[in-house]
């Protein structure tokens, strides 16, 4: 042992060492109300901007067995207003704006025409819950070559029949099981699940894939990011 | 490793005492930027819980327990996720910090469990638990706490391997699956934050009990009076 150090210098050496751990003190703006909701945002943002770099084109959701089936009956039907905004089903069609070459309207026939898959995914919702469910619809990579699209563009913003409305990034847009879904356990869509047309996206969270669309906008930038998004949940939200 | 001890000498009385630099600094930063965040993460964990408070399926739901909002942390489920998503990296960075730190600077053999330390382990739970006698201190850490922290660290990856299994289950579709899908991967998530907490309340009760020498050490890194000597 060397020898002795005097108890002053003892002291300095604490309170030193103690100072290097106002880092640590820095959290404490979170507790302040002015600093927390720009903060939180950060966080959030950061979140939304690390999870893109995860998300892998070429990397497929889990598909399951129709033994694995939620029953058609205990799928959940979640909507933020109504469950049936009455769409005239007859009368419907899907009008296509923004960067395309084609743009205008297009018919549900039109859409079903494109080759169709059909898939068991997984459902996951915001809350915690999780069921798989059988979907069937036109890949929207699909749909937006046959509008058109340009390539260079960034995102696709939908709007829905209660005034809903959402947007995707154009790497999951383009993902292979990403869907204009018109079909659930092999029956076209029932009104609650957004007839008769939905996005459904086995890569990313409930509240992404709208129900009831009626608009799909191809751009550039983004105008709107989404009903729930706007209310401060994740804006990439990709599972 | 031998934690450093110097004498101390007090300039009035000249009486020499011990002191020991138990925890260095980046130990003594990721263990109250994880503190800081482990709080947060299990209150705004407990609001997004409240959003669907079962195991179950969403049809029927049962609720497993109704959790007192005010016991939670973000006010609502957008919030709490907020809360959620921006302290995970805080909670991911202090922890991936420590463990780097005492990998490569070694200060790791002063915590880690190893299989010399199993023979200690019973004389300290007869001394906490069954009024033994206290076997003679040796170290900075005496086995049974070695095992306590080596378990904690654990379960603190674990809380992030299984947090990451339900934020992103395609992406990491097979940790997910390893867990047993991404509904087991919810309740694991669920389960090692009660574990945590069931850690943190006996870190507590011990710390009390040991008083505030010691309670100091985990700010300053000096322990006066250490039991231990140099070796």
């Amino acid at each position: 042992m060397n020898s002795p150090v005097d108890s002053r210098k003892f002291k300095s050496m604490n309170r030193r060492e103690l100072l290097k751990l106002t880092p640590v003190v820095v959290l404490g703006a979170f507790a302040i109300p002015k600093l927390q909701v720009p903060l939180l945002k950060a966080g959030l943002g950061f979140s939304d901007w690390t999870s893109p770099k995860l998300f892998r084109s070429g990397h497929l959701a889990p598909t399951f067995r129709d033994s694995d089936l939620t029953p058609f009956d205990k799928f959940p039907i979640n909507d933020y207003d109504v469950d049936d905004p009455e769409v005239e089903l007859d009368k419907w069609s899907l009008t296509v704006t923004g960067a395309v070459q084609g743009p205008g309207e297009y018919t549900l026939a039109q859409i079903q025409a494109l080759p169709k898959v059909r898939q068991n995914t997984r459902h996951v919702c915001v809350e915690g819950w999780d069921v798989v469910g059988r979907f069937g619809g036109a890949r929207l990579a699909d749909f937006l070559r046959t509008i058109g699209a340009d390539p260079a563009a960034r995102f696709i913003t939908v709007e829905c029949a209660d005034d809903y409305y959402e947007s995707l990034d154009m790497a999951t847009a383009m993902h292979p099981q990403t869907l204009l879904c018109y079909e659930m356990y092999d029956r076209p869509l029932t009104r609650e699940h957004g007839a008769p047309l939905r996005l459904q996206i086995p890569t990313k969270i409930g509240y992404k894939q709208a129900k009831y669309l009626t608009h799909l906008k191809v751009s550039h930038v983004l105008e709107r990011v989404g009903y729930w998004e706007d209310q401060g949940y994740s804006e990439f939200y990709g599972l | 490793m031998a934690t450093r001890v110097i004498a101390v000498e007090d300039v009035k009385t000249e009486v020499v005492t011990q002191a020991a630099y138990e925890h260095p600094f980046v130990v003594r930063l990721c263990h109250w930027g994880n503190a800081v965040s482990l709080f947060v993460m299990v209150g705004s964990g407990l609001q997004i819980f409240r959003a669907f408070p079962s195991f179950g399926a969403k049809i029927p739901q049962k609720d497993l327990i109704n959790w007192p909002g005010s016991l939670a942390l973000g006010g609502w489920l957008g919030g709490a996720l907020q809360w959620h998503l921006t302290f995970m990296w805080i909670y991911i960075a202090t922890g991936l910090l420590y463990l780097g730190y005492q990998v490569f600077s070694g200060n790791y053999k002063q915590v880690l469990f190893v299989r010399r330390d199993i023979p200690g382990v019973w004389p300290m739970v007869r001394h906490y638990f069954f009024f033994g006698s206290k076997p003679p201190v040796r170290e900075a850490y005496n086995p049974l706490q070695k095992h306590a922290y080596t378990m904690a660290i654990g379960l603190g990856v674990l809380s992030v391997l299984t947090g990451l299994a339900i934020w992103k289950p395609v992406q990491f579709s097979w940790l997910t699956w390893l867990m047993g899908g991404f509904h087991w991967a919810r309740l694991w998530h669920f389960l090692i934050m009660w574990a945590l907490l069931a850690m943190v309340f006996g870190h507590l009760v011990m710390v009390v009990l040991h008083g505030w020498n010691n309670f100091v050490s985990m700010l300053t890194g000096w322990k006066k009076d250490p039991e231990y000597r140099s070796e």
